[in-house]
């Protein structure tokens, strides 16, 4: 490495050390913004990616209530993902380049996603589960080190809290029905478990990024660390809803203070991870489709913007 | 990687109450400035954290390079008698 760059780096990792901010304007190294795009733009994807399996029950609400908290939901999710995306167009990247790999199946988006949302109790067990642990990496990433990637966060977790407080209650009310209700309710906490823990990414002993990036502190906490505190988190909020959590290694360990819990399949994990989820290219599809059948109003919004330009300018000109 | 097809970027600023001023939230995509502030309506203020809301052209902005922080906010160091501690008044005066 050239003595100009080495000065260059050793100086920016003086600034994380300092826990300075990285702000868009900032010297940073190529890898730290190209780990910073690969992050945030996974995690955009995620966001308008997560509207799909929810979207599959809106129509089917049991209640109006239940209804416009679910669209809130979706709602917030679609905000999310811009919040995420004009982070990561501040890093130099447009948003077509970031759809494009989205699209093409080049960027990865959580892999939670690909699991099929079966029945009414999902939608409690996907805002309980799947929003509490996204909830667990987002409270870390308030303070990660890139300036515009931690204020979308602070937004992200301010909002988010609704979400899993929403789903918890829906599980509360089928638990505390009828037999058939309860077992809705667990038979999703069945389906679910497993995918969430998944969440976290691998175990750091085969975490390829975690290293460099708990250097940047654009990590604050490995994947296994957040696990752990999700677990922890999470466990008694099941006991309490009379649920059994699907792993009969569970077991709190009064030594680590900590629930000790069985092995997480990685056979899954990478095989949905690689594409062959339940739902992994009906996800994809629905997104292209998306994009590809919105094209004509993109277009024309443009058009329109045009045209109202140009007539402004021909007026200023008649009146002068 | 911009063409003509592709909205341009705006920044948008929200004053949440009256008597604050607007402060930088986000950015946005949008075809023209009147969707833009309707856009930002939907992605910023869904929770009524606005009254206000401007809207810019990201691409109007002029910003200060972090490569010359140094020499545009050096000359304010060494001034310290611009901070009212730098003044020694004895205790017994008051409200001062």
């Amino acid at each position: 490495m050239d003595p100009k760059q080495k000065a260059l780096e050793e100086q920016f990792q003086a600034r994380i050390d300092a826990d300075e901010k990285i702000e868009p304007k900032d010297w940073m190294p190529d890898a730290y913004r190209k780990t910073l795009i690969r992050q945030i733009s996974q995690h955009a994807h995620s966001e308008v990616v997560g509207m799909l399996p929810e979207g599959n029950w809106v129509t089917r609400a049991p209640s109006l209530r239940r209804k416009v908290a679910l669209l809130a939901k979706i709602q917030d999710e679609a905000g999310h993902g811009l919040y995420l995306y004009s982070a990561a167009e501040t890093l130099g990247v447009s948003r077509e380049e970031l759809l494009e790999e989205l699209h093409t199946g080049k960027a990865k988006y959580s892999s939670i996603f690909n699991y099929p949302s079966l029945s009414w109790a999902d939608m409690g067990a996907i805002g309980w589960l799947v929003d509490g642990a996204a909830i667990m990496n987002q409270v870390m990433l308030t303070r990660t080190s890139y300036g515009p990637y931690a204020r979308a966060m602070v937004r992200i977790c301010k909002e988010e809290s609704f979400h899993q407080r929403q789903g918890y209650e829906i599980l509360l009310t089928l638990c505390r029905g009828a037999e058939a209700q309860k077992q809705m309710a667990q038979d999703a906490l069945n389906r679910w478990w497993w995918p969430a823990l998944m969440m976290f990414g691998p175990s750091d002993k085969d975490s390829t990024h975690t290293q460099q990036s708990m250097r940047w502190r654009i990590k604050r906490k490995t994947n296994d660390e957040l696990r752990q505190q999700f677990i922890d988190a999470t466990v008694p909020q099941a006991d309490f809803l009379g649920l059994t959590v699907p792993d009969p290694a569970l077991k709190w360990n009064e030594e680590r203070s900590h629930y000790d819990f069985g092995e997480i399949d990685w056979d899954e994990f990478w095989n949905v991870v690689k594409g062959n989820g339940p739902c992994n290219r009906q996800r994809l599809q629905a997104r292209v489709e998306a994009h590809e059948e919105g094209a004509w109003v993109r277009e024309a919004a443009m058009a329109y913007a045009e045209k109202r330009r140009r007539r402004q300018e021909e007026r200023k000109v008649e009146v002068a | 990687m911009t063409n003509k097809k592709d909205w341009p970027l705006w920044e948008v600023f929200i004053r949440s109450k009256n008597g604050l001023s607007h402060k930088h939230v986000g950015s946005l995509h949008a075809a023209d400035a009147e969707m833009a502030i309707e856009n930002a309506r939907d992605v910023y203020t869904r929770r009524s954290e606005g009254v206000s809301i401007w809207v810019v052209e990201s691409r109007y902005i002029t910003a200060s390079s972090p490569d010359q922080a140094e020499s545009l906010f050096d000359p304010a160091d060494d001034k310290v008698y611009r901070h009212p501690t730098f003044y020694n008044l004895p205790d017994e005066v008051k409200h001062i």
